[in-house]
């Protein structure tokens, strides 16, 4: 192989697992809420988009970038308060299809609120991340893909900072492992669904804001969703880990099918690639590369 | 019939009053009224299926009966939540062993000192050098309870991969570690050897002698039941059908009746 079409195998590499990120991010939140209240939350992908939108909003209106994420921040916290208030608390132990159900219902009430305050346009989102170009030696690489990975690794480092250090964290791996003893050592329920809550809601918000500044903030926002599934396949759906590495290897698997094989198979093979990736996964290691078990709520 | 010393046996720290719980046509309880008194051991016994799980379920906040009182500490309530009784120092095992399957001995231990941790709940990650602090001290008193109860050797040991017996004992230490007024037991030597049963009643009673706890235990072998407790509670199809000292028990007609018609 001539060394030009190395580097241009890397950046093909990179640039896919930039796009991973992402999906990482939104596999990120459904794994968190899926270890801490067993509710497979269907509602991950339009909480990305109804995090977003406030934000592009409230820029528009002359708010300064910190205070416009900070308020959109606000309110997913908020509805973090209501969704366990009006969802989780009155369903408490019932099937896990139930709860996903209701998920479902949370999804179409959040993404018709969005419509009806915001339509359906593509808002353009631009908080200032760098964007200037990059060459690591011979390769190009997008200095806005370098911002948003390091953003995305620190976020998963506090993440687990948080889940190994402290009281709460422990407290919310005592819940993941069991429900039941968590709450006779005298752990709240309630109190840990509202917390997990609010950090897939700030996940979602991340996630909303790299990927809004990426290809505009727009309804299409919600199918990350659908994207996130063959990743939670891939990396197993309690795992964090999984999450992570299963969305790197399907953004970086879709470019390299595109690239290398798109033109053999033929074009859009970017859109189909991950489910099949998801199905031989699920064929030869049902509990995903990650998974502790076979996923029995969903 | 062992009687300890060292202790008094005081009036009731707990009182259920006409206590019926049902799931959809299944009656599990009807209209059961019993009291646990101050330092004593008491046993819930019965057949397969009489209603003495849900009833430790109903004291420590797990099921909400549809009717009926539950009195402890001299404050009475319908209901409350299962964090609610660990706040107020119920302690429980459970009879399908409910461990931290993925943490050590230790941390399951640890996780029993949750509500000791003084430092607030939500802004624990806020205060780093008190939070450490603390977290010595409650490891002193964890390392105590695990010579207690001489699991030293699988202080490190993830007690998903332990032998059954090993994960009850752990399962009780994390009980113990809430220093609780109040320790539910739900069958603590089910399914072990007679080895390990001996084990585990010594540690019951010496609980209770040494620190003054007071135990409910489920148990179904009757001569640890005879053996251990100050008093007997008898459940059957939901209802309660003796409670008194253990001789008294034994010589119920209703009881041998109950007992004669199950098979175990
Ligand atoms: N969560 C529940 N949902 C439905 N039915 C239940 C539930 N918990 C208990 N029951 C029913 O209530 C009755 C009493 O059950 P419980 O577990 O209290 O009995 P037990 O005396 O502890 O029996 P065992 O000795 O087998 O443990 C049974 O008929 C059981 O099927
Ligand atoms: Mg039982």
């Amino acid at each position: 192989m001539e060394l030009q079409d190395l580097y241009f195998l890397i950046e093909v590499i990179i640039g896919g697992l930039m796009a991973g990120v992402l999906y990482s991010l939104v596999a990120l939140g459904f794994v968190l809420i899926f270890k801490a209240s067993g509710v497979f939350n269907f509602a991950q992908g339009a909480m990305v988009l109804f995090a977003a939108l406030p934000v592009v909003r409230l820029i528009e209106w002359g708010v300064p970038v910190w205070a416009a994420i900070a308020a959109a921040a606000a309110i997913m916290i908020g509805l973090a308060f209501v969704i366990e208030r009006t969802v989780l608390r009155p369903l408490v132990n019932q099937e896990g299809i139930i709860l996903f159900m209701a998920t479902l219902g949370v999804t179409f009430l959040l993404e018709g609120l969005a419509q009806q305050i915001w339509g359906s346009e593509v808002y353009r989102l631009d908080i200032g991340i760098p964007t200037d170009p990059l060459f690591l030696g011979e390769i190009l690489v997008n200095g806005f893909d370098i911002s948003v990975a390091v953003a995305a690794g620190l976020l998963v480092a506090a993440l687990i900072a948080f889940f190994q250090t402290t009281k709460v964290g422990r407290a919310l791996r005592a819940v993941a492992d069991d429900h039941q003893a968590a709450q006779s050592v005298g752990i709240p329920l309630n109190h840990i669904w509202i917390i997990v809550w609010s950090i897939a809601g700030l996940v979602a918000l991340i996630a909303g804001i790299v990927w809004g500044s990426k290809l505009g903030v727009q309804f299409a926002m919600t199918f990350v969703a659908l994207k996130a599934l063959p990743v939670l396949i891939l990396g197993g759906f309690t795992s964090i880990p999984g999450a992570i590495v299963g969305g790197l290897i399907v953004g970086a698997g879709e470019k390299l099918s595109e690239v290398y094989l798109g033109p053999i198979i033929g074009g859009g093979l970017e859109n189909w690639f991950a489910y099949m990736l998801a199905m031989v996964v699920l064929l030869f290691r049902p509990q995903g590369l990650f998974g502790e078990k076979i996923i029995e709520r969903v | 019939m062992t009687q300890q010393s060292g202790r008094k046996i005081g009036g009731p720290l707990l009182k259920v009053q006409g206590i019926s719980l049902s799931f959809g046509g299944v009656k599990a309880l009807s209209d059961v009224s019993f009291e646990i008194r101050q330092h004593e051991i008491l046993a819930i016994i019965g057949p397969n299926g009489a209603g003495k799980s849900s009833m430790l379920n109903v004291i420590n906040g797990f099921y909400h009966p549809q009717s009926g009182t539950v009195t402890y500490k001299g404050a009475t309530r319908k209901q409350m939540q299962p964090h609610e009784a660990a706040e107020q120092g119920i302690a429980r095992t459970f009879q399908n062993i409910a461990l931290f399957k993925g943490m050590s001995t230790l941390d399951n231990i640890m996780s029993g000192r949750l509500l000791k941790m003084k430092v607030n709940f939500f802004l624990q990650a806020l205060y780093w050098g008190p939070a450490q602090r603390e977290e010595i001290a409650h490891r002193e008193v964890v390392e105590r309870i695990i010579d207690f109860l001489e699991i030293q050797a699988i202080r490190k040991t993830p007690v998903g991969k332990l032998p059954y017996g090993l994960q009850k004992r752990v399962e009780l230490g994390r009980a113990l570690a809430a220093e609780p007024d109040l320790l539910l037991l739900d069958e603590p030597m089910a399914g072990m050897n007679v080895e390990e049963k001996e084990d585990m009643c010594r540690f019951v009673l010496d609980v209770n002698e040494e620190f003054g706890t007071t135990i409910a235990l489920i148990e179904h072998d009757m001569g640890v039941v005879m053996d251990i407790s100050d008093r007997v509670v008898v459940l059957d199809y939901g209802r309660k059908i003796a409670d008194g000292v253990p001789d008294e028990v034994r010589a119920n007609k209703d009881v041998i009746d109950a007992y004669l018609g199950v098979s175990h």
